[in-house]
């Protein structure tokens, strides 16, 4: 995973709440069976079908935090929304709330998702200098005075930070989870790995 | 002192934790993981590149779904990236030792339809997969939930997941079902009534006497849509109904092991008296049919309602409401009942099951689809399909004029060859009426089965009651 330490950019502003996965990329682009290649279909009909949208308009070219309003990220649990924004170049989305689903999906490839008030991300919106954010020092600063801290996850900073991996993680717990499934594991279940009274017939 | 009271959530929770660590989310062990062929191909290539090899292939069970085509010649793709991804699963799952259930296996199907068909779904499971509706299977006493594809490999990987305890939810669904409304008019009620985002963070428990009055497929519609007001996951304590439908299925206990496995299982009902973080009552005794106006699951309203006026509203929720009307083509203050409608779609995991089928059978026959409008009926599995054939629903569907398809998510998510053309309107029986979720630059209105029948029958939206005996 790539280190996040920290950035500066122009904001792209969206002014929208509740955008799904759906909009972020259609389930129609998902056939492929690469992590790349999805920046381009990023907001697709937004982008075909409102000259206005901010992603098409040259100010905005190489921007690399995105402004939303809340729950952004709901429905569903497709990857490929976070795969098509970092594609895009987006290295940070600030919005009022997330979709959990997203928000687990984002700490995994690299993407700072950042949750701020209402009133923030609104004085965020209209910036049309530069913002710098700070994972180190949790902090949003804007070219326009405005400064904001936020908060965030000490493991999932940690892990940012470092570009690190959840799996090498959890795979320095094998003999504890190896232990977990012989003292969870009764003779009836057929789901799962042996000991058990019949024989495996998932396998 | 008495141990603290837990409700399911905790339970379940409490019971996979593996590694608890200050300041660190938990180790959690996973019981089930669901593979489809659009999240799981970049895992499967993680795996190979980092050299793991996959734990418990034994964890795992693999179908077929989301971009296949629903035609009776569904081995003839016309998208080659769909069929790539196909292929690719089912090279994936035999290089693993990963249980497929290709076509023509008799158990191909919906991935949240055939888990629970196969009796893999059991009570005070955990069960992932890369599909945000896995919540279906909390209908069995399971925490299951969505998670993106990195969570794939990690469950490949470890059997395993990275994640933090999720505050949980009581919602009581009050009173009866009346004629001609269903589990998924009260969940839709539930959806417009605390918003999209109206669950986030929490798992949600239903209870109450509709509940306990439900079939487990009603029970699946409800838990089906726990994502929709943003909740992790959606279960329903186990019963007597459960177990009844668990019993003698392929992957549940042999009937010698039923008595010991429905001990266990009944250990993970909620404590009388256990809290939640959050708690909320529906009654749905008034309840009439509902449907959808805007572009969330949250914009529903009953069908003798009118859609809401934005210039009564306010700030956000005002321009919200117009946007999504101006996508819509709805006018704002007018009954929703009545407006005319080009497709009909009865299928998905929401409403995809015999049971669905069966009502919207009931519905139409004898009678004719709306010369303007298109019927799909698909299938949830190819076990489902087999048993309508055999009560000869599939003839009273093509009689009626509509098209009685093979199975999988079809014109759900509109990732196949079944789309809704571009301005035309669908009533659906799914799941998401998000913005050119049927195809690009489709309406949808999303209702229960009967909803879409009956208003199929009419070419307009219109409640099932008048078709009901």
């Amino acid at each position: 995973m790539q280190k996040f330490v920290s950035i500066q950019s122009k904001v792209i502003p969206l002014k929208m709440n509740d955008v799904d996965t759906d909009q972020i990329i259609p389930a129609q682009f998902l056939t492929s069976v690469s992590k790349e290649g999805y920046g381009a279909n990023l907001f697709s009909r937004l982008r075909k079908e409102d000259p206005e949208f901010p992603m098409n308009k040259p100010e905005y070219r190489g921007a690399e935090i995105l402004v939303a309003g809340y729950n952004f990220g709901c429905g569903s649990s497709r990857e490929h929304a976070v795969w098509a924004i970092t594609d895009a170049g987006i290295k940070v989305v600030i919005a009022e709330s997330f979709a959990d689903i997203f928000f687990n999906n984002s700490a995994k490839n690299g993407l700072l998702l950042i949750q701020l008030p209402k009133e923030a991300v609104e004085k965020l919106q209209k910036c049309d200098g530069s913002v710098t954010v700070d994972l180190e020092s949790q902090t949003v600063n804007s070219s326009n005075g405005d400064s904001f801290k936020f908060d965030y996850d000490p493991f999932r900073k940690y892990c940012l930070l470092g570009g690190l991996d959840d799996i090498d993680y959890i795979l320095s717990y094998e003999n504890e989870i190896d232990s977990f499934r012989r003292a969870n594991t009764r003779d009836w279940m057929k789901i799962g790995t042996a000991p058990r009274k019949k024989a495996a017939t998932m396998a | 002192m008495s141990a603290k009271k837990r409700n399911i959530v905790e339970k379940i929770w409490d019971a996979h934790v593996v590694v608890e660590k200050e300041g660190h989310p938990c180790v959690f062990a996973v019981d089930l993981m669901l593979l489809h062929e659009v999240t799981s191909a970049q895992a499967f290539a993680t795996m190979k590149e980092k050299g793991i090899k996959i734990k418990e292939p034994a964890r795992l069970m693999a179908t077929i779904d989301h971009s296949i085509p629903t035609r009776s010649d569904r081995t003839v793709f016309y998208d080659k990236a769909a069929e790539t991804q196909v292929d690719t699963l089912r090279r994936n799952c035999k290089e693993s030792g990963i249980k497929f259930y290709d076509y023509e296996s008799g158990n191909q199907g919906i991935v949240h339809v055939i888990g629970p068909e196969l009796g893999a779904t059991q009570p005070g499971m955990t069960i992932v997969c890369g599909d945000s509706h896995t919540a279906t299977h909390g209908a069995f006493g399971a925490l299951a939930f969505g998670v993106g594809t990195s969570e794939v490999g990690h469950v490949m990987a470890t059997g395993c997941l990275l994640q933090s305890k999720p505050k949980s939810m009581k919602v009581e669904f009050k009173g009866k079902l009346g004629k001609g409304v269903y589990a998924k008019d009260a969940i839709l009620k539930l959806i417009s009534e605390i918003g999209v985002g109206g669950a986030n963070g929490h798992v949600i428990e239903y209870t109450g006497e509709a509940v306990r009055a439900m079939s487990m497929e009603e029970r699946m519609t409800v838990c089906n849509m726990s994502i929709e007001c943003g909740a992790r996951a959606g279960l329903v304590a186990p019963d007597s109904t459960t177990y009844e439908f668990l019993k003698g299925r392929e992957l549940a206990p042999e009937s010698s092991d039923f008595d010991e496995a429905v001990a266990y299982w009944n250990s993970f009902c909620s404590d009388e008296g256990a809290a939640y973080d959050k708690e909320i009552v529906i009654d749905l005794d008034a309840l009439e049919p509902m449907v959808t106006w805007g572009t969330n699951p949250g914009q529903a309203i009953g069908i003798s309602q009118k859609v809401p006026d934005f210039n009564a509203l306010q700030g956000s929720e005002k321009e919200d409401t117009e946007s999504a009307l101006a996508y819509t083509v709805l006018d704002p203050g007018a009954p929703i009942e009545g407006t005319a409608v080009d497709w009909a779609f009865v299928g998905s995991c929401t409403n995809g099951r015999i049971e669905d089928l069966r009502v919207a059978a009931a519905v139409i026959a004898g009678r004719k689809v709306h010369p303007q409008v298109t019927l799909y009926v698909v299938p949830g599995s190819e076990s489902v399909r087999k048993q309508a054939m055999e009560e000869g629903l599939d003839k009273v569907f093509e009689e009626a004029g509509a098209q009685f398809r093979m199975p999988g998510c079809s014109m759900c998510l509109s990732m196949n060859d079944d789309r809704v053309p571009q301005g035309k309107r669908c009533v659906s029986s799914s799941n998401r009426n998000f913005i050119g979720r049927q195809g690009p630059g489709s309406i949808t209105h999303l209702a229960s089965p009967a909803t879409v029948v009956a208003s199929a029958i009419e070419g307009r939206l219109t409640s099932p009651r008048a078709y009901l005996n």
